[in-house]
């Protein structure tokens, strides 16, 4: 049945290559955990995709209760926690995933680092894995206001300061994340939330396309 | 390794395995979302509350309009949901309370507010016309009478329910 379904679209869109090109190529032996069980620090890279997809599909659950506004944010978290089926779960895979992933990125970066496999031809690709840090660092940083309880109004607040500390711009640059020069509150949170589900996100899928594109060109960096 | 035919080999052994083992935790993973989502369908109805609208011996034969507000609880957000109801006494002496929805398609009916059409509920939204006990007249837009709140009486006050459809009554 499947494989009837595929033949019909293939037949007519010669989708096959497309495949090959995206799933089908070579592991080469030294990144192979069963050959030497030491190349698991392969993996690291992988797991951070992996866990970035949980924490995009969950984030995209996640909407369907939150709202971004300071009187009713919080109760809305405390609605979809408490009140909603499996609402515990989701959340808490946002939650703990949003540490997860930067643990994960942390290590591929490692892995990275100490084999030199940033130096030529790769340097590009190592740039746009930095950018990619600083985006999830980011993501980590809006949506931890997004609950709108204590510690993330106060975990903002410190943020924020740490932005004005910049030379000359940071008390523009202040105003600019905050949405006002003085206040921590209504528009901060609306402009967070859309930093966090939009703006983000889109520059992190630009640059995994890039990152992922860039591998496959390149190829794993070889054996030690 | 033997040479039959209908051996598994190796390399679909482990394609098997592999994709079991991933959907299993790919199910695992989409399974909570998907319950997350589909919660408004999991969750039971509500309880009607019965709200008291007007003393029993205010009640005429001519339907009167009453408003009437209850609780309610619309996830984290909770008001005063605001109701109407036309209130009267039958020929049969029976109290009948219509809700003015109309069973076309949700406009708000009224009670003798079209010269042309006097002792009938109007709906302006396209001529939907119903008699004095809310049956929807034929050859207009309505497919159903109005519907009829659940009342109870109680030390000769009216109390209203919920507005239930009176369809095949
Ligand atoms: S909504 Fe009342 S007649 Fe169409």
């Amino acid at each position: 049945m499947l494989h009837k379904l595929y033949d019909w679209i293939d037949e007519r869109l010669d989708i096959t290559p497309i495949w090959r090109d995206i799933a089908d190529h070579e592991v080469p032996e030294h990144v192979n955990p069963a050959h030497h069980f030491s190349a698991f620090v392969y993996c690291f890279g992988g797991l951070t995709f992996f866990v970035t997809v949980i924490q995009v599909l969950s984030g995209m659950f996640l909407t369907m209760y939150y709202v971004p506004d300071i009187v009713n944010a919080w109760e809305s978290v405390k609605y979809l926690q408490t009140q909603v089926a499996h609402g515990q779960i989701v959340r808490g895979m946002h939650h703990w995933g949003a540490s997860v992933v930067i643990v994960m990125i942390f290590l591929h970066t490692l892995r990275v680092f100490f084999q030199g496999a940033y130096k030529k031809p790769r340097e590009l690709n190592w740039i746009v894995g930095v950018l990619l840090f600083f985006v999830m660092l980011g993501l980590g940083f809006t949506g931890y206001l997004l609950p709108w309880d204590n510690k993330a109004f106060f975990a903002t607040q410190v943020g924020l300061e740490i932005a004005e500390s910049v030379p000359y711009i940071g008390g523009d640059l202040k105003t600019l994340l905050a949405g006002d020069p003085e206040i921590v509150g209504a528009k901060t949170l609306a402009r967070f939330f859309a930093i966090h589900v939009f703006f983000l996100p889109a520059a992190l899928f630009a640059l995994m396309g890039a990152h992922f594109i860039m591998i496959r060109r390149q190829g794993i960096s070889g054996p030690l | 390794m033997t040479d039959k035919k209908n051996q598994v080999s190796r390399r679909q052994f482990l394609n098997y395995t592999l994709t079991g083992v991933g959907g299993f935790m790919g199910a695992a993973m989409i399974a909570p979302m998907v319950g997350f989502a589909v919660d408004p369908l999991l969750k039971g109805e509500k309880e009607t509350d019965f709200v008291y609208v007007m003393d029993v011996d205010e009640i005429t034969n001519e339907p009167q309009r009453k408003t009437f507000s209850t609780d309610q609880v619309d996830g984290w957000y909770e008001s005063q949901a605001e109701h109407t109801a036309w209130i009267f006494r039958t020929e049969e002496d029976e109290i009948l309370a219509l809700s003015p929805v109309c069973t076309h398609l949700g406009c708000v009916v009224d009670w003798n507010s079209n010269e042309e059409y006097p002792d009938q509920f109007y709906c302006p939204c396209h001529d939907g016309r119903y008699n004095k006990l809310g049956e929807n007249l034929p050859n207009t837009p309505p497919t159903e009478p109005l519907h009829a709140y659940e009342y109870r009486i109680e030390d000769g006050k009216l109390l209203l329910g919920k507005a239930k459809s009176r369809k095949g009554a």
